[in-house]
């Protein structure tokens, strides 16, 4: 057999940065592809967004009351931001549970003993996964429009706003990789990767106007990561309601700011304990 | 100088329990070694120690002249692993897995495809290359695991229980894809819980039990320590048994012994097939009528008896215990 004969040539570590790039790359495509032939996952992930979109608008839609403004229109403008955010960081289940699957499966042994960059195969799935969120963001703004939602602000600006969630979605992530490297099976990923977050998206600016939370509560909703990133998108959207009073806690006064601090705190933190952990993974 | 892959001292433990407890390997460039034990032996963090997978609590390790404690990275672009669990990527096709694990090798992206179209001919993948390797049977992904493997044809490769769950036409398969490798001169380490895999692939077998090596040796040597070979004889009338038992007196080095029932004679020789030879025409010649006459030698399966004093079958509680460390 030829295979054995005939050597292909490895080529020497070139630049870490490039390999590194490279794998990464060479990993997200890996993903994406398995995305493409396992579209039910994309679609599922869908869904309760959409469900959030209709039955806040409809059922609660009148009955909130935000800033000065009790109309469904104010709150349907302002719902939107939050419904993005709470969306963005449910790429988290996705991540924890991809990278689970592929420990279970054997594939981060495979992975871990080729001459590749170390944080390649986490950095490649969180990669796919930002695609994968930019891909939900998409139909669920279309979805979001549908049902009445307008911005206020310039192009530009609405961008800037859906820059901000996409980099929410990928610091959580990597909050996700991290998980999905410390439990035994997908579906406690899954689970793991999910139930944090319904405390931490509903304590929070996302749905309700935090000022009319108990005073405990309000701290902890204003100082929330998550929500620097929903005020900073009302913000840059136009769709602070009427009426609406601006915390004075620093994150809700500086939300894009915050935003950005959170975001790359975040990303810093995880992808340091992610790659760490990887590093001595054993399945 | 130590061999392509060479181990001193590994120990290895996961709580209470001593996985590796001081195992030594030395495997000659271009040779096989079989890594024998039951389940839980110690054999498959035997290989991920060598494969930079998992980190020794101490002793040293060199695979491809290359330490594997100190320099991980290097160690990896010599050697090609296959686990025990068909590692490739169900959702992408054949050429798919191939191609990523090429470029992850550091190929460039024009030569990982054509690797991978080269090696899908090689393994009779061909058919099925731009299939998802989930519609694949399992002779299929193991072949495919095992070309993975192969991408960068690898001095030295590590194949952690390869035939484990394939029935035996698939088995036979594999072997013959292995056999073809070795002769090219790869190094190849090998565990395996099946004896007489060991004894058809590997030069050199190290018996394995609760992490240490027991016996090594080629399977012939193994096999000499267990008790060396027997002549046995089944005489076609019960009346013969006596007249073939004092015919067998005269060439054994032990005592004959007899199973009437069976008309069965079995004793202790040296000599080798030159002495069957010697003792059938001396039993032709008393007019003796033989059922079956035979050299029986030991099977690996006597060695690991004899060695462990247990089966190697039976260790399912080792097993247990053994995977439970790992995780």
């Amino acid at each position: 057999m030829s295979a054995v004969t005939d050597t292909a040539p490895v080529a020497a570590p070139g630049n870490p940065v490039v390999r590194s790039v490279r794998d990464s790359l060479v990993v997200a495509r890996r993903n994406l592809i398995r995305m493409g032939r396992i579209p039910e996952m994309l679609i599922f992930g869908l869904i309760q967004p959409i469900m959030f979109v209709v039955l806040f608008t409809y059922v609660f839609g009148g009955s909130i009351q935000v800033g000065s403004s009790n109309s469904t229109q104010a709150y349907r403008e302002f719902l939107m931001a939050g419904i993005f955010a709470q969306t963005v960081t449910f790429a988290t289940a996705g991540a924890g549970a991809g990278i689970a699957d592929d420990m279970h499966k054997g594939l981060i042994d495979r992975f871990r003993s080729l001459p590749m960059a170390r944080g390649a195969v986490l950095t490649g799935r969180t990669l796919a996964d930002l695609v994968q969120t930019a891909l939900t963001l998409l139909v669920l703004a279309v979805v979001a429009v549908l049902v009445g939602w307008r911005t206020h602000e310039n192009f530009g600006k609405v961008l800037a706003g859906f820059a901000l969630f996409l980099l929410l979605g990928y610091a959580f992530s990597w909050i996700g990789a991290l998980i999905g490297l410390s439990v035994r099976t997908p579906e406690a990923a899954t689970s793991g990767g999910l139930i944090w977050l319904f405390p931490l998206t509903f304590i929070s600016n996302a749905f309700v106007d935090a000022n009319q939370m108990p005073a405990f509560l309000r701290h902890i909703a204003e100082w929330n990561p998550f929500s620097a990133t929903v005020q900073a998108c009302r913000e840059l959207f136009g769709n602070l309601p009427p009426g609406f009073r601006t915390p004075d806690a620093w994150p809700m006064q500086h939300p894009v700011l915050a935003s950005l601090i959170w975001s790359v705190v975040i990303i810093l933190v995880f992808r340091t304990l992610a790659v760490r952990k990887y590093r001595s993974a054993t399945a | 100088m130590p061999g392509a892959i060479y181990a001193e001292g590994l120990v290895k433990t996961f709580g209470d329990v001593r996985a590796l407890d001081g195992v030594d390997l030395d495997v000659p460039e271009g040779t096989v070694l079989g890594l024998l034990g039951p389940n839980g032996a110690g054999k498959t963090t035997a290989v991920r120690c060598l494969t930079t997978l998992l980190r020794p609590d101490s002793g040293k390790a060199v695979v491809a002249g290359v330490d594997v404690l100190r320099h991980p990275d290097a160690v990896r672009r010599s050697i090609g692993l296959s686990g025990q669990f068909a590692a490739v990527d169900e959702y992408l096709t054949g050429r798919e897995n191939l191609q990523m694990v090429g470029q992850l090798y550091q190929m460039r992206a024009k030569a990982a495809k054509a690797r991978a179209t080269e090696l899908l001919e090689q393994f009779h993948l061909a058919d099925a290359a731009d299939r998802p390797a989930k519609t694949y049977s399992g002779g299929m992904r193991r072949r495919l695991d095992l070309a993975a493997a192969l991408v960068v044809s690898p001095p030295v490769m590590f194949m952690d229980e390869p035939t484990t769950g394939l029935d035996p036409r698939n088995r036979q398969q594999l072997w013959e894809v292995i056999k073809r490798l070795v002769s090219g001169g790869t190094t190849l380490l090998l565990t395996t819980q099946y004896l007489e895999e060991a004894d058809h692939l590997a030069h050199d077998i190290a018996v394995v039990d609760h992490g240490r090596v027991i016996a090594q040796g080629t399977s012939d040597q193994l096999k000499a320590r267990t008790g060396g070979e027997r002549v046995e004889v089944v005489v076609h009338e019960r009346e013969e048994i006596a007249a073939a038992a004092e015919v067998l007196r005269g060439f054994g080095k032990g005592e004959t012994t007899v199973e009437e029932h069976t008309r069965k004679l079995t004793v202790p020789v040296t000599g080798g097939a030159k002495l069957l030879a010697e003792v059938i025409r001396e039993l032709d010649s008393r007019g003796i009528e033989m059922d079956d006459v035979g050299l029986r030698r030991p099977t690996l399966d006597d060695v690991f008896l004899s060695l462990t004093g247990h089966a190697a079958e039976s260790a399912e509680q080792g097993e247990r215990t053994g995977k439970e460390a790992v995780k």
